[in-house]
């Protein structure tokens, strides 16, 4: 698709960075918010950060669903592998640290710990191994949902259950709005949760917080529009919300994916790593598809893990407070090859993010 | 870069019982399920882990563009 190659196009982009210099005000620090790993690695990956002027700042929220479940669900997990369930799960769940040890310490200790691309190739595995008990380990936000959701109301094989660790993310966002020290002017909101959620879940920001909101893409030109909407709003003194990835999203969502996460689900409160509790904000099945719970199947239930190792400041990160090179342990004692948080394991972990573009030097490169 | 969010668009080759095949351009075809949305053969999808969760609207891509364009010429032309 050739449009994807002109939103990627530098000088557009150098035009649109120009506009932002001139809209940003001279006095005062900007800080603008998105909560998607895949934003960051776009805004990393092209150097977006130094087309933008310096009191400006872009940082990086909770958008890492791998992040920020907690150490007491890998440990669910774990046991689960223990017990002589085939654990499913996504390629980079496999390295989360829990509280004492990830799924793929498990797997080198002989567990059976299986990786897959998406929830369809669990069910696959489950029909075609009739005899084995498979637990498959549904991570992830508003985007991945709906596919556990289908797959759950398709009636899946008995030996199939799902140890549920889905999370929403507009919580999170409010939860960030609502710290004072963090001083948020704007949000950019995730692109493909929005494709399922619509625009209404986020119209209390600008209603309740007076806050801006624009949805956007991940081409690096999506990001650069977005920045350019939610200092517009900022200037005019009229806070909206604004949707820049029209081509993909629209006011409703994906109204079918909805409907299946509202009849195989129903919401919440609950913990996220680094985070705490965030009311109304984790996914559990409702009682017409409790047969399908790994936990109540197993007979497991960890209440309280270790979230957070020593030294760690993943808590810090994920909420966009620190930037991971002010973390001490920053490609020293953590790299991606020895990650001690969860940040640095997940390809959308703002770390691993920032480590991979040092360790390959990509930044600025495609717009120098 | 493989990652969870980044869903390139692919255009759907065929369709049968709720499954389409998908091509991500260079050769790169694909099955994907397709019952998160209404598609049909010629449509651009969004695919996510295995399964498609838009249809993408290629008319509101280039007026993206265009439109874009129109807003920094007239802010260039009023200065």
């Amino acid at each position: 698709m050739s449009e994807t190659l002109r939103f990627r196009d530098p000088d557009l982009a150098k035009r649109v960075a120009k506009k932002i210099q001139k809209l940003t005000p001279k006095e005062d620090t900007v800080k603008i918010c998105h909560v998607c790993g895949t934003h960051e690695w776009t805004i990393t990956h092209y150097g977006l950060r130094s087309l933008l002027p310096k009191n400006l700042e872009v940082i990086a929220g909770p958008g890492c669903p791998v992040c920020i479940v907690p150490a007491s669900e890998i440990d669910e997990a774990v046991q689960l592998a223990q017990k002589g369930v085939a654990v499913v799960c996504f390629g980079d769940v496999l390295r989360v640290p829990g509280s004492k040890e990830s799924l793929l310490d498990a797997k080198a200790k002989g567990a059976d710990v299986r990786v897959v691309y998406g929830v369809g190739d669990a069910v696959k595995m489950a029909k075609q191994e009739v005899g084995k008990d498979f637990a498959f380990f549904a991570v992830g936000f508003e985007t991945t949902t709906p596919s556990t959701a289908l797959e759950i109301i398709s009636k899946p094989p008995e030996n199939l259950s799902f140890l549920v660790s889905h999370r929403v993310i507009p919580p999170a966002m409010q939860l960030l709005v609502e710290m004072p020290d963090l001083s948020l002017n704007g949000f950019i909101a995730p692109g493909h949760v929005s494709t399922i959620i619509g625009l209404k879940p986020y119209e209390v920001f600008p209603e309740q917080y007076k806050m801006p909101v624009v949805v956007a893409g991940f081409e690096p030109l999506d990001l650069l529009f977005g920045i350019y909407m939610i200092l517009k709003q900022l200037n005019n003194g009229k806070p909206l919300l604004e949707n820049e990835y029209v081509r993909a999203v629209t006011r409703e969502g994906n109204v079918k994916a909805q409907e299946l996460m509202r009849r195989v689900f129903e919401v919440k409160d609950g913990n996220w790593r680094g985070l705490g509790t965030i009311s109304l904000s984790k996914l559990e099945l409702r009682d017409k598809y409790k047969a399908y719970d790994a936990r109540s199947k197993h007979n497991v239930n960890v209440e309280h893990g270790v979230d957070i190792q020593p030294g760690c400041r993943c808590h810090l990160v994920v909420i966009g407070k620190i930037k991971p090179s002010e973390c001490p342990l920053f490609m020293r004692a953590c790299t991606p090859e020895k990650p001690i948080g969860a940040c640095m394991v997940s390809v959308e972990g703002t770390c691993r993010i920032w480590a991979k573009a040092k360790e390959e030097q990509q930044i600025g490169l495609e717009f120098s | 870069m493989i990652n969870m969010c980044l869903a390139i668009p692919a255009e759907v080759i065929s369709t049968k019982d709720g499954k389409a095949r998908v091509d991500f351009g260079e050769g790169v075809l694909r099955e994907v399920n397709i019952e998160l949305v209404e598609a049909k053969v010629g449509d651009y999808v969004l695919v996510h882990a295995g399964y498609a969760i838009q249809v993408l609207d290629e008319k509101e891509a280039q007026e993206t563009l265009q439109l874009w364009n129109e807003i920094l010429e007239a802010e260039i032309s009023q200065k």
